[in-house]
């Protein structure tokens, strides 16, 4: 059986391929709202955020930087998800009504 | 089975995060990848909070309040000129996020550490840190509250590079003696002023290039959090945010003729500053509104080279009325955009579509360059470095070997332009002097407006 520190490193190989071809694809016209997702989706540090904070049990000093990197993770999440779909909505074709950015 | 559960969301989580970049690759899906996106993170959050007994739920209930008050008005109320701030903002934010977990940690299980858990608790930290205050420095730049030309001293890259490693050296003795507590306060503190320094030396130009790096960084130390917690998703996310950004960094050094290395310890502005004086005064042709106007009512063809200059002079939505009436009039009218157009990765193609230019009239410089020989007029607004045929042909020029839009092959040249101080990279371009080249001095903004005045409407 592999350890978990080899699957660990399969899965980062394995998900590096697969980013490096996914992006590659995405148009030039959205690398501002991909740079916006991403950074809404390096918000899942919350997940870690969360456990830290819950383990800190009694300890002040875990509690407050783990308060402190929910809070931020939340931010990301929260402002990187809006702000790009905000700025999706501005991406209209020719002769297409308002409000609508299917093409 | 609950744990077993959320092991299960997690899997579909990463899935959906693929799916949600997947789909950004065209206009016409992006929204569904925000969607595909915002499922998968809340899908992550609430297994994370069901599987565990939560002790300290208000701090984290807290937290989630207060973050999502910051995120709300941060999202809406920030102009789109702004978006490079906010996104170096953001990258401050996940690194800092990532830094203090590693923190947390290393403290909490301090005694029991060990080996590999430890090495990815340290390069986590390290690049959590360092990118956490470039970030900051980053956006400072970009909002103009720090200088945005290059900072240097003496022996800067020796010095950066020592203090680099040092930290790293702090870094390795903590993973072989975890128990050394004492120094892990230096190790903080050296990567947290290696971020400063790292980004000091780096001009305006370079910026699009460092957000897209600093984007890389911060997703590369979620990744390794993953690796520290033993948490797949972590790992995924941290790993496609972080290609990511590499990719963009790598595609922003091919639109300049840089290398990462010429970015990082190059300082760029310094090396043209010396060139300047002893340049003779040279004649250049300038046209008032109303023959611009002229020409572009009689050209079929347009194609209009904007940069940052544009959004600075705030003239987008005057352009757009421009746009309006020629296409009206049946002229063929088409946006250039070259990649690195603006202050971050396609942050020229997000302004002109809040102007509401239609996206598919924005051409990527490749697409475009052949059909600059075959067009009436060529409109350059705000741009200067990227419209310089200097790239192509003077082999002196800094900037030679850069990609550039073709613009000196058009009919009929027409700049609008302050006035004849040279651009970002404080390089002369030959394009205003040629016969064919119009210089249309103003603000482009009142310039535009004077244009679409004279335009029979």
């Amino acid at each position: 059986m592999p350890s978990d520190l080899e699957l660990s490193l399969y899965v980062f190989m394995l998900a590096t391929f697969v980013g490096l071809e996914i992006i590659r694809k995405v148009s030039p016209l959205l690398h501002t709202p991909l740079m916006s997702i991403t950074n809404a989706i390096s918000g899942i540090c919350v997940v870690g955020a969360i456990l830290v904070t819950e383990s800190a049990g009694d300890s002040t000093f875990g509690r407050v930087l783990g308060f402190i990197a929910v809070t931020t993770s939340v931010i990301n999440i929260v402002s990187g998800f809006l702000i790009t779909d905000r700025m999706l909505k501005m991406f209209r074709k020719r002769e297409d009504p308002k409000g609508s950015a299917k093409p | 089975m609950i744990a077993h559960l959320v092991q299960y969301a997690y899997l579909v989580a990463a899935a959906l995060f693929i799916l949600s970049l997947k789909w950004m690759n065209s206009p016409a899906t992006a929204r569904r990848g925000v969607f595909a996106g915002e499922v998968g993170m809340l899908l992550a959050i609430v297994g994370t909070l069901l599987v565990h007994d939560i002790v300290n739920y208000q701090w984290i209930l807290v937290a989630f309040f207060l973050g999502t008050a910051i995120g709300v008005p941060l999202a809406y109320k920030m102009p789109i000129t702004a978006v490079p701030q906010q996104t170096a903002l953001s990258h401050a934010c996940g690194a800092l996020a990532a830094a203090l977990v590693g923190t947390a940690e290393y403290y909490r299980d301090t005694p029991n550490l060990h080996g590999f858990t430890m090495v990815a608790l340290i390069i986590e930290m390290l690049l959590g840190y360092l990118t956490f205050t470039g970030s900051l420095m980053a956006a400072g730049k970009l909002q103009e509250v720090l200088p945005t030309r290059p900072i240097t001293y003496r022996n800067q890259n020796l010095i950066n590079l020592t203090l680099f490693a040092i930290a790293l050296g702090i870094g390795v003795r903590l993973i072989l003696v975890p128990t050394d507590t004492y120094l892990f306060p230096f190790f903080a503190g050296l990567s947290l002023l290696f971020g400063v320094l790292l980004i000091i030396p780096i001009g305006g130009a370079d910026m699009p290039t460092v957000i897209a790096l600093l984007n890389s960084y911060a997703g590369l130390s979620a990744c390794a959090m993953g690796f520290a917690l033993n948490n797949k998703l972590l790992v995924i996310a941290g790993a496609l945010d972080g290609s990511s950004g590499m990719i963009l960094s790598i595609i922003m050094c091919k639109a300049m003729n840089r290398s990462f290395i010429d970015v990082l310890f190059g300082a760029f502005g310094q090396v043209q500053s010396a060139k300047e004086g002893g340049k003779e005064k040279r004649n250049v042709h300038s046209a008032s509104p109303e023959e611009a106007a002229a020409i572009l009512e009689s050209a079929s063809s347009v194609i209009i080279v904007t940069g940052y200059g544009l959004a600075v002079a705030q003239a987008q939505h005057k352009l757009r009325e421009l746009f309006d009436i020629l296409t009206r009039r049946g002229v063929d009218v088409k946006f250039a955009i070259h990649p690195v157009a603006g202050r971050m990765p396609g942050h020229m193609n997000v302004l002109l579509a809040e102007a509401d230019i239609p996206y598919d009239r924005l051409y990527e410089m490749d697409d475009i360059n052949s059909d600059f020989g075959q067009c009436d007029v060529a409109l350059v607004i705000g741009a200067n470095d990227v419209a310089n045929p200097g790239a192509r042909k003077d082999k002196d020029s800094p900037i030679y070997g850069m990609p550039i839009l073709d613009v000196d092959r058009a009919r009929t040249v027409m700049v609008i332009k302050r006035s004849m101080s040279p651009g970002f990279a404080g390089i002369d371009n030959e394009l205003f002097y040629m016969d064919k080249t119009l210089m249309l001095f103003g603000d482009a903004k009142d310039f535009i407006s004077e244009i679409v005045k004279e335009l029979p409407k």
